[in-house]
């Protein structure tokens, strides 16, 4: 428990991370030594850019933007824009391991359209199994190709937990039914970073949930590498995209959170940005969907909200171009980017206060760790609530 | 000697899907066999949960139709405790269903099926000019064509040919591109490949759609057991103008690309006989969906249709529906009903055995135990019967039912591309049909929007009231087409938590493998007879595989570690499939 403590007082202590990562020359060194790497094909993405029509003005907007983003000063931008230019020099490895591909949707959701897709476009993505062209043989001699010829030098990026019961082997791939266990393993081994997309692949997500009938984990339980968390369910497009530019543009992790999670998208909870945050602060709940308070935004905290416990940036950069977010459509946050959400976080519509029992099939001494810590936290949002004068119905 | 081509992975799907077909000499497949290599196991950890935390679960068993499981486990939970959701709700979750319907199927044509027949390196021979031309032969009447000037055609052109030129074709390495069975012109593949590129503009839009309403997408979060959450946005009209707007940019689309590329595709296509080969499987199953009015759905059938026979059609008898696990990787059971379900994992795995590989040598290779069991994907069946279901069956059942929509969306393209009605019972056809169903979303689908603002004018209610009453048992049920086909969700509540759950998924249907009377689902059966120009390039297979538009996680999830027999399960026709 006092581990867990720690860990919420550190990341509020941590808001804004000031570390190490913003020594401006380190990261020129970087961007001179991928420079110095051959490029994939002829020509760099800058030439690219060029060619087809995007001004440099452009681009640099954009590299604003994803420098704001990653809360970086703006002496980065130029900085973010080169390291776009020589991301061709990173190959990109994508394995879907025990998943349902929202992860890939989301991706697919990027946005600045025009840039965004060139991003999506011109990185040098070797294996992606929902968009490659070929398939069978021909995808995994694509896939052992890509491991071979850019040994060290990929960015593997994993979505789907990895089952482990009986040997991993309910999940195989290619040819040969190899499990997805020994084929993460394998593609881990000569990567240059390794980025879990996702909650599954960052904790092993729904299939994880008690009573765990696969033996799912996230990646990082199974390598004995350093994985960096990009979990949500999924994540959104900004948060994968600015994880994947941060490994180009710093050559390693980002400044992370006990969880691995980078802090630039989950230092802040989801609480502390809320719109609805002042009629908390006024007392003002939706005590029923569709209710009075609904129809008028109230907080949605009476309702089961999250977003107390829950770090992620989704009040901040919502998803779909900022069209909206959970809260903002009338329901709560369901703490998606915690470790063991499914369980700890249930029921999804009840506040962690009310909790009458945790997942009658979890693991007594895993989910009671985090369960106790967070009803303890609830107990304090909810003695909020109450002093508000407002009674809760459910009470 | 028969040889065996095995690929996996088929990729550009949702999930872990692997295909083995068996050619003679001439390499006519003989046999197939499909199989799912992943199982996560969804439903055992449902049990003992809230019963309104079921939608947030089962949505995360597809994050492509990111909304139907979420609909479903809500409206099935809904359904057993008899909680009826008011009107506003009922329509809310139809125009998020079409933003789904929407995104899904232009996706799977552009991103995940097109380069199955579109050659990107073929269109960098175009002339742009003639492209941009031949455009307009292919569009509805009353419609012109979009991004395919003369200018933008060119544009493109230049930018994959500068892309081309790097040396690395990245995610389009190793394609089949120059495949014998790829017919389009250059100027042809060059339209489409443009629309390729203007597709991934376009879906966002349709993301951004499902997101006013929905929260965000994928796995919007708005729905609730009851109704929707999203009042405030329903009560404002900027919020509903964003919607309108961006529906009529998506039905705009689909009239102008979409439908237009598949009527080029027909009249590209229509010789080549691996995509123009008739079905072995006659049977086509649909549930009714997207509810516009207080009593109407935009696809009203109920039932199915026997030996391609488009003048008959069957109401559905939920009774007759079940599943069969003789060559599922789990413990035999004999044919069950989903509320009869007992199943236990057993896992086989694959046997040794020999492919032709991408070079078209003969080498070593796991391959499907034939006689035991090969997939993780059960065998459901309609009467004993096994069936398709998707937008081809859809289609074809409304059509049967004499739904006046669907028979006019139809007949114009039967006119306009001059094919018989048979040519649906085909990878075409299905690939056709998938677009038509978008097509009638786009003609007629505001009906329900205009609903809906109609009666918020008088009525707010969002919402009924959650009651549970713990001390009682519960069965419900959803039953419903969603963008790969016709969905079942079945679920038991006692102690006011979840006791049961069963889902039976589109792909679930047409991936399952051989049952125990030996009756073949549609991927296996369907395959049976093509011949392979390449069998180290087996294209028409994957084309073939692609047409069902494969979502493999959907159908491999399904787990009751100790089924329990349920009493008279009882069925409210006119309320469970909103």
């Amino acid at each position: 428990m006092n581990d867990y403590l720690y860990i919420i007082i550190f990341v509020n202590e941590n808001l804004f991370w000031r570390d190490t990562m913003l020594d401006i020359n380190k990261v020129k060194e970087r961007i001179e030594m991928l420079k110095k790497l051959p490029s994939v094909g002829s020509k760099n993405v800058s030439q690219i850019l060029e060619e087809n029509g995007f001004t440099r003005r452009d681009f640099l907007k954009w590299s604003a933007a994803m420098a704001a983003m990653l809360s970086l000063p703006t002496s980065f931008t130029p900085l973010i824009a080169q390291a776009a230019e020589v991301s061709d020099r990173l190959p990109v490895v994508w394995l879907h391991l025990a998943e349902c591909t929202g992860c890939s949707e989301s991706l697919l959701r990027t946005d600045a359209p025009t840039i965004d897709s060139l991003i999506f476009n011109y990185i040098n993505l070797q294996y992606h199994d929902t968009i490659m062209a070929a398939a069978g043989w021909q995808a995994e001699e694509n896939y052992e190709e890509a491991l071979e010829k850019f040994k060290g030098r990929y960015v593997l990026c994993v979505e789907g937990g990895v089952p482990t019961k009986d040997g991993g082997e309910y999940l195989t791939i290619g040819p040969e039914a190899e499990t997805g266990l020994h084929k993460l393993k394998r593609s881990a081994k000569d990567a240059a970073a390794i980025i879990a997309v996702g909650t599954c692949s960052s904790f092993g997500g729904i299939q994880a949930a008690a009573p765990n009938p696969t033996g799912a984990k996230g990646i990082h339980k199974v390598l004995n590498k350093q994985v960096i968390n990009v979990p949500g369910c999924p994540p959104s497009a900004k948060n994968i995209v600015g994880t994947i530019l941060y490994v180009i543009l710093f050559g390693q992790l980002p400044a992370v959170d006990n969880f691995n999670r980078p802090k630039f998208a989950y230092g802040l909870r989801i609480h502390d940005l809320c719109e609805r945050r002042g009629h908390f602060d006024a007392g003002e709940f939706v005590e029923e969907f569709g209710d009075d308070g609904a129809k008028n935004g109230f907080c949605l905290y009476k309702q089961g909200c999250k977003g107390p416990y829950t770090f992620n940036n989704c009040s901040r950069e919502r998803f779909n171009q900022h069209t909206s977010w959970p809260v903002q459509a009338g329901h709560g946050c369901i703490g998606c980017s915690e470790p063991d959400f499914w369980d700890s976080m249930a029921p999804y519509e009840e506040p962690l206060a009310n909790k009458k029992y945790a997942s009658p099939l979890a693991d007594a001494t895993a989910d009671k760790y985090g369960v106790t810590i967070l009803t303890v936290a609830g107990v304090a949002i909810a003695a909020h609530a109450a002093l508000s004068a407002i009674k809760n119905p459910k009470e | 000697m028969a040889k065996r081509v095995v690929i996996d992975p088929i990729t550009r799907i949702e999930g872990h899907l692997r295909v083995e077909v068996v050619v003679d000499d001439n390499n006519k497949i003989t046999n197939a066999f499909s199989s799912a290599t992943l199982w996560r196991g969804i439903e055992v950890i449902l049990k003992g949960r809230d019963p309104r935390d079921a939608g947030f679960m089962t949505q995360r068993i597809c994050g492509v139709c990111t909304y139907s499981h979420y609909k479903a486990g809500i409206t099935a939970v809904e359904n057993a405790l008899g909680i009826k959701p008011p009107l506003n709700a009922l329509l809310t979750r139809t125009l998020l269903d079409y933003a789904l319907f929407f995104h899904d199927h232009i996706v799977h044509f552009y991103q995940l099926h097109a380069l199955d027949w579109v050659d990107i390196i073929s269109a960098l021979k175009a002339d742009p000019v003639k492209a941009s031309e031949e455009a307009f032969k292919y569009v509805p009447k009353g419609y012109n064509p979009i991004a395919t000037g003369a200018d933008e055609l060119k544009e493109v052109q230049k930018r994959v040919a500068k892309f081309a030129e790097k040396g690395d074709l990245g995610p389009f390495k190793n394609a089949y591109f120059g495949h014998k069975t790829m017919k389009f012109t250059p100027e042809q593949n060059l339209i489409a490949l443009s629309h390729y590129l203007k597709t991934l503009e376009m879906q966002r839009i349709a993301a951004q759609m499902m997101a006013i309403f929905g929260g965000k997408n994928p796995h919007p979060q708005s729905l609730t057991v009851g109704g929707v959450t999203c009042i405030m946005d329903l009560k404002d009209p900027a919020r509903l103008g964003e919607y309108l707007t961006k529906f009529k940019e998506l039905a705009d689309y689909t009239n102008r690309a979409y439908y237009a590329d598949i009527v080029m595709a027909a009249a590209a296509y229509k010789n080549e006989p691996s995509v123009v080969q008739k079905t072995n499987l006659g049977n086509f199953l649909t549930y009714q969906t997207m509810q516009t009015s207080a009593n109407s759905w935009l696809f009203p059938a109920r039932g199915y249709i026997k030996n391609w026979d488009l003048s008959k059609f069957y109401e559905i008898d939920e009774s007759k529906i079940e599943e069969d696990v003789t060559h599922s990787w789990y413990k035999d059971t004999g044919f069950r009903h989903p509320y009869n379900g007992e199943t236990d994992p057993e896992y086989t795995g694959f046997v040794d055995g020999e492919s032709v590989d991408g070079k078209g040598n003969i080498v070593k290779a796991k391959v499907a135990n034939e006689k035991g069991k090969y997939s993780w994907i059960k065998s459901p069946r309609y009467n004993k019967e096994p069936m398709e279901v998707g937008p081809l069956a859809c289609i074809a059942v409304n059509y049967a039912y004499g739904d006046s929509k669907v028979r006019k969306v139809v007949d114009d393209f039967l006119a306009q591309t001059k094919l018989p009605a048979e040519a649906l019972f085909t990878v075409l056809g299905r690939t056709a049909a998938r677009m038509l169903q978008t097509k009638v979303i786009a003609d007629y689908g505001l009906e329900a929007f205009n609903n809906l603002v109609e009666n918020l004018k008088k009525d707010d209610s969002t919402v009924a009231p959650y009651v549970i009453d713990e001390t009682k048992e519960y069965k419900g049920r959803f039953i419903g087409d969603v963008p790969r086909g016709m969905l079942s969700h079945w679920c038991r509540i006692k102690d006011g938590k979840i006791e049961n759950w069963q889902a039976i998924v589109p792909s679930t249907w047409n991936a399952g493998p051989e049952d125990g009377n030996g009756k073949k689902g549609a991927y296996e059966h369907n395959l049976i007879g093509m011949t392979l120009a390449d069998p180290a390039k087996p294209l028409e297979v994957i084309r073939s595989i692609h047409s069902y538009d494969p979502c493999i996680a959907c159908a491999v999830h399904v787990m009751d570690v100790k089924g329990k027999k349920l009493g008279e399960f009882k069925v409210d026709p006119l309320y469970g499939a909103c």
